[in-house]
């Protein structure tokens, strides 16, 4: 599934042993993605390679994170991996959505790839309907963290401190009182079939997600990459002067593919 | 969201499907009822007695020598860039057929025949026979999504690639093109291109500018 990209010495398989492997949900509002371009953007990281894998839609286009004539021109695909191993960090981005009944298959092969690569852990970010939460949950912050039982054990009491609030479950059956509870996320694509694979394979998932609606989702992808820096600290949030509060959204870097998200500028003629 | 009359409809995600209906329980007869569909659709005996997939592409080389070897390969996908090819290149003194794919989906049928009018929904391959390495493909029916990566596999991989290069033609609408103008204004109909980085010869156009993207079989 990982094919290393050959970047002149040969295309060596890089190590990812011990590293914490980033990725998003295709979700509701495509949150996790842009969150995902955000940290790539922001800390510049290297790509070193991509899934070739027949259950996402293809695309292809000049490279997203372009800042300059010379680095505008590399090919980007659906599936891509990058690279930052000061942080330990590697990123995984998906550009398009899956290809019906292909949502199982690339949960196994993604899975079976984290263990193969020997990972420590994977933080998924993803998104739900707002317009499905409860009353409960329409009060309060609309972030929510998962930790699959493996996890837990290692930063369950680091959630704690960081007052974040987990996902609650829901009745299987609403409205009728003594049924179970389940983990329900709609809108979350992916999201909790790879979470309940990884807890029945023992494998370490954080899942951080926010409720949120189609529309302009910048805002959300902000809310959510500075939630995910609250616990990983990938970039520092300085404290603003002028406030005195710490706001890091000025340090996220946008990727100049951002452009144009609404459509092009309009005709003249029109006024 | 609500439509001008106070109509409440749901809106489809941008994030596609959700997961969340195929999780869905299922009663004993929901599932035979889902097999049932699915056994019509994605599958069928064969005259072998073996399951095909209604889905599934043949790729059919009428020469006997295969793998093809291909330094040449040239693919127009869609009608527009079909029709190019047959308006500009192709012609029966210098160009033979050597495959045809033969495909179904919800858009479109292909058939094994190779004797095709423009109007019809074909996938032919062609060979230059004063070089037999380079090689043409006119693919004017559609490749659904969930049968690009198959097409792609069993062409590519009849092929013995020798400094294989391939060029691929398409065409998109000038409003999906993604610009700070508005595209009323743009001198249409424009080329432009999407290049790896061992291709090292010059390339006839400017390059595809960010935002936009490329997507389906011209993609894959």
């Amino acid at each position: 599934m990982f094919i290393p990209c050959d970047r002149g010495g040969g295309s060596a398989v890089p190590d990812f042993k011990g590293f914490t492997l980033l990725m998003p949900a295709v979700s509701v509002g495509n949150v996790g993605q842009l969150a995902i371009d955000l940290v790539i953007s922001t800390l510049d990281m290297t790509k070193v390679g991509y899934f070739y894998t027949d259950c996402l839609v293809p695309m292809v286009g000049n490279n997203p994170y372009a800042t300059a004539e010379e680095n505008s021109v590399e090919l980007s695909i659906n599936a891509e991996v990058y690279s930052l191993p000061s942080k330990k960090l590697v990123v995984l981005q998906i550009r398009s959505p899956f290809i019906k009944n292909k949502y199982r298959p690339f949960c196994e092969t993604l899975l079976s790839w984290v263990k193969s690569s020997k990972c420590a852990r994977v933080v998924l970010l993803s998104s739900s309907h707002a317009y499905q939460r409860d009353d409960e949950q329409l009060l309060g912050t609309p972030l929510r963290y998962l930790l699959t039982p493996d996890l837990e054990k290692a930063v369950g009491g680091r959630m704690k401190e960081l007052n974040w609030k987990e996902m609650e479950k829901v009745a299987a059956y609403p409205g009728i009182s003594n049924t179970d509870k389940v983990l329900h996320i709609p809108g979350g694509g992916i999201t909790k079939l790879l979470f309940t694979e990884s807890c029945s394979e023992g494998i370490q998932m954080a899942v951080l997600l926010k409720f949120c609606s189609e529309g302009d989702n910048i805002p959300d992808a902000f809310v959510l990459v500075n939630y995910l820096n609250e616990w990983l600290q990938l970039i520092k949030s300085e404290v603003s002067t002028s406030n005195n509060s710490t706001d890091p959204s000025s340090q996220w870097k946008i990727p100049s593919s951002w452009r144009l998200l609404f459509g092009n500028g309009l005709p003249p003629a029109l006024f | 969201m609500a439509t001008f009359f106070g109509e409440v409809v749901v809106a489809p995600s941008r994030a596609g499907l959700d997961e969340e209906e195929e999780a869905r329980e299922e009663t004993p007869e929901d599932r035979e009822i889902r097999r049932e569909i699915e056994k019509k659709r994605y599958g069928r005996r064969g005259r072998l007695g073996l399951e095909i997939g209604e889905r599934e592409i043949d790729v059919l080389w009428s020469c006997a020598q295969e793998p093809l070897v291909c330094s040449r390969f040239i693919v127009a996908i869609g009608r527009n860039a079909a029709a190019f090819l047959s308006s500009f290149i192709l012609d029966s003194v210098c160009w033979e057929v050597v495959g045809v794919v033969k495909l179904w989906n919800e858009w479109c049928r292909t058939s094994s025949t190779t004797n095709v009018l423009p109007t019809d929904s074909f996938c032919l391959f062609y060979r230059l026979i004063a070089d037999p390495t380079v090689l043409l493909c006119q693919c004017s029916c559609y490749v659904a999504e969930d049968q690009q990566f198959q097409w792609l596999e069993k062409v590519f991989g009849s092929m013995q690639k020798k400094g294989l290069q391939v060029t691929i033609l398409s065409t998109c609408p000038v409003a999906d093109y993604k610009t700070q103008e508005s595209t009323l204004t743009l001198v249409s109909p424009f080329l432009k291109a999407l290049k790896t980085k061992e291709f090292q010869e010059q390339v006839c156009c400017p390059l595809l500018e960010q935002p936009n993207i490329v997507r389906d079989l011209p993609a894959a």
